[in-house]
Order: C-alpha cells, then sequence, then structure tokens
C-alpha cells in the first residue's frame, strides 16, 4: 500500500463526494457520483477487496450511473434547492 | 430546518467517528474476526470445497442464505420499479416521427381526424423517439461489434468465479450492461427487441428459483438447504467437487437473476414505463 496514492484517491473520494451534493446541474451530480463510485473502486482493490471492487466498479460506477442519467433524462437539469 | 439537519448530521457523524476508535485497526491480526472465523476458511476452504477463491466459497457455500436473500432483494427492487412506473395506457397523443431508412430524413407525422393514428409502412420507415434523436452510425458500429465481447465476458466472469474475482453478480451486471448499451447506442426498441419486457421479468424471476431450487434439491436428497454436498448424488466427482458445482449453479442462478433485474429496471426508467421511447 502506497500512502500517498492512498491519500490522494482518499482526497478525490471526499471531492467528488461533497461535489455531488453541491453541484447544481444532477447530470452533473450523477457523473460526479459515478466518479466517486470509481474511486471507492480503486480504494477497494489498494485494500486487496478485490471482488467488492469488481462489484463497485460494475454496479457503483456502471449500471447505477446509467440509471441515474436516465432518471435526470425525464426530468429538470437544475435542482430547485 | 438546513441549520437544524446540519447539526444532526454533525453530531451523528461526530458519534460514528467516535465509535470507530473502538475498531481494531486495519488488518490487526489480533482482532476478533481474524482469530476465528478468517483462518478457519483461509484453511479449510479449499479442502471441503475444491474452489480457490475463498471469498466465491464464503458468499455462495458457508453464507449461502445471505446471498439468496440477496437476490431475492434485487428481485423485490425490479419487482418495485415494474410496480411504481410502468403504465399499460399507449402513448400519449401528439405527433410522431419516422425516419426513412434509406435517406436518412426524418418526418414528422400527425395523428389524422379524430385522433386516429396514421401508420407509415415499418419496412421502409423506422420510428424514432421524439425528444432526442442522435444517429450516428460510427457510435451505433462500434457499440454492435463491442456488445458480444462485452457478453462474453460477463459469461466469463460468471463461470471463472470460483477461481478468480468475479462472480454472479459482478457477471449478471456486466450482461445487463451489454443490453443497456445496446439500448443507449441505438434506441429502446432495438433493446426491446433483443430482450422483451416479459423476457427481463422472466429471467429476474428464473434466477431466484434457480437459487431457491438447488437449496431444494438438496433438501429433497436428504440434506439440509443448500448443503451441496447433496448433489454428488447427480453430479460425478464426490461431495467435495459437488459443492464446486453446486455453486456454479446458484452463481448462474444469480447471474441470470441481476441481468434480468438491470434490464427491467433500466427499460421501466428509461422510458417511464411507456415501452416506446427513452435513452
Amino acid at each position: 500500500m502506497i500512502w500517498q496514492l492512498d491519500l490522494l484517491i482518499l482526497t478525490l473520494v471526499v471531492i467528488c463526494g461533497i461535489g455531488a451534493i453541491m453541484v447544481r446541474d444532477l447530470l452533473g451530480a450523477a457523473i460526479l457520483f459515478g466518479a466517486y463510485s470509481f474511486m471507492m473502486c480503486l480504494l477497494w482493490a489498494i485494500m486487496g477487496a478485490v471482488d467488492v471492487a469488481f462489484t463497485e466498479a460494475s454496479v457503483g460506477a456502471g449500471v447505477s450511473t446509467v440509471f441515474f442519467v436516465s432518471a435526470v433524462y425525464h426530468t429538470t437539469r437544475r435542482t430547485k434547492d | 430546518m438546513k441549520i437544524l439537519g446540519l447539526v444532526i448530521v454533525a453530531l451523528v457523524g461526530s458519534v460514528l467517528i467516535y465509535a470507530t476508535v473502538d475498531f481494531p485497526p486495519f488488518a490487526d491480526p489480533e482482532s476478533p474476526a481474524s482469530l476465528h472465523v478468517s483462518p478457519r476458511y483461509i484453511e479449510k476452504s479449499l479442502d471441503e470445497t475444491a474452489v480457490p477463491n475463498v471469498v466465491t466459497a464464503v458468499l455462495a457455500d458457508y453464507r449461502s442464505f445471505d446471498t439468496m436473500f440477496e437476490t431475492t432483494v434485487i428481485f423485490a427492487a425490479g419487482v418495485a420499479c415494474f410496480l411504481l412506473l410502468r403504465i399499460p395506457r399507449r402513448r400519449p397523443p401528439g405527433p410522431r416521427h419516422f425516419r426513412h431508412r434509406l435517406t436518412g430524413l426524418t418526418f414528422r407525422v400527425k395523428d389524422g381526424e379524430n385522433g386516429k393514428e396514421i401508420f407509415l409502412p415499418l419496412r421502409e420507415f423506422e420510428p424514432v423517439d421524439s425528444v432526442w434523436t442522435p444517429h450516428d452510425f460510427i457510435i451505433e458500429k462500434v457499440c454492435r461489434y463491442m456488445i458480444p465481447f462485452i457478453q462474453l465476458f460477463g459469461l466469463y466472469v460468471i463461470a471463472h468465479g470460483h477461481h478468480s474475482p468475479g462472480g454472479g453478480f459482478q457477471g449478471g451486471v456486466i450482461l445487463g450492461a451489454a443490453i443497456i448499451l445496446l439500448s443507449v447506442s441505438h434506441n429502446l426498441r432495438t433493446a426491446l427487441k433483443r430482450m422483451r419486457e416479459k423476457t427481463g421479468a422472466l429471467c429476474s424471476a428464473l434466477g431466484v428459483f434457480i437459487f431457491a431450487g438447488t437449496g431444494a434439491l438438496c433438501l429433497a436428497l436428504g440434506y439440509n438447504y443448500l448443503d451441496y454436498r447433496a448433489l454428488a448424488a447427480l453430479l460425478p466427482g464426490g461431495p467435495i467437487m459437488a459443492r464446486s458445482h453446486g455453486m456454479l449453479l446458484v452463481e448462474i442462478g444469480v447471474g441470470v437473476a441481476v441481468m434480468g433485474t438491470m434490464v427491467w429496471i433500466f427499460k421501466n426508467l428509461a422510458s417511464l414505463g411507456r415501452y416506446d421511447e427513452g435513452l
């Protein structure tokens, strides 16, 4: 485990997580959430949990992003609050 | 209200962070989980089940009840999306769009008198979505050639889950994502031609049935529920290999259920339950 890489990815996870909440554009939030999932996937892989990383990559970064995008597609892209 | 929410979030967060102090450190050999549970699986699982991937052995054999109900949860999620979103009504009245197959020209067709639908010959015209209709040759062809390889990889992930990372969940999601890619790159109707709504729903239920049926088969052969040693009476290779084969059966069930459910949920979400047009 390289701690510099770990720290970098952890920082990116936090930034993506906060960004997904703060951003006004719902499509952007969905994509940021996908990026968050991918960073989490990298973290799982670093920790040696390869099966969990695989699940996170396929479910979190892949299919759930598509679900979010297809849900945003049917609503307005701007949030009210 | 917002400030109250922030205060609650900060309080709960600080309590959670305070609680993590009691956790054993990362990879501590003295932690309770590493003392009894993990060594048992790491040392014995290869001898008992003939499966090198310990994670698969734990998920599909030792803790197969958990996995069975996880599959049921996924099935329930699919049913919930279906019940919430599916609209049996036909499409709302309004102009529709058709593309002439040979020239690529798009036509806007209004309803006839008394709201009667005008049908263009589908051999020459194809219906297109009214909101957003990209028709990109390169994307369609590239995705069309990628999809078989994605599906092959999904099957590999399911079948090879005993020896490498992977298994039913991941492979099923990859198989479902291939159909979703077809829908995103072409349109929903193309994906529906390949996998109808009923097929998705049926796969979803069939996967859970395969999983539960494997357990019931073990019960019928005189062993405990989901004790795959019972399958040695039906499959070659003795009771240890029977556990490995039983896991493969169960993983196939999980894969089929997850694939069906992912496609089912996506189609309901993308078309708002109308199944005519969507992402």
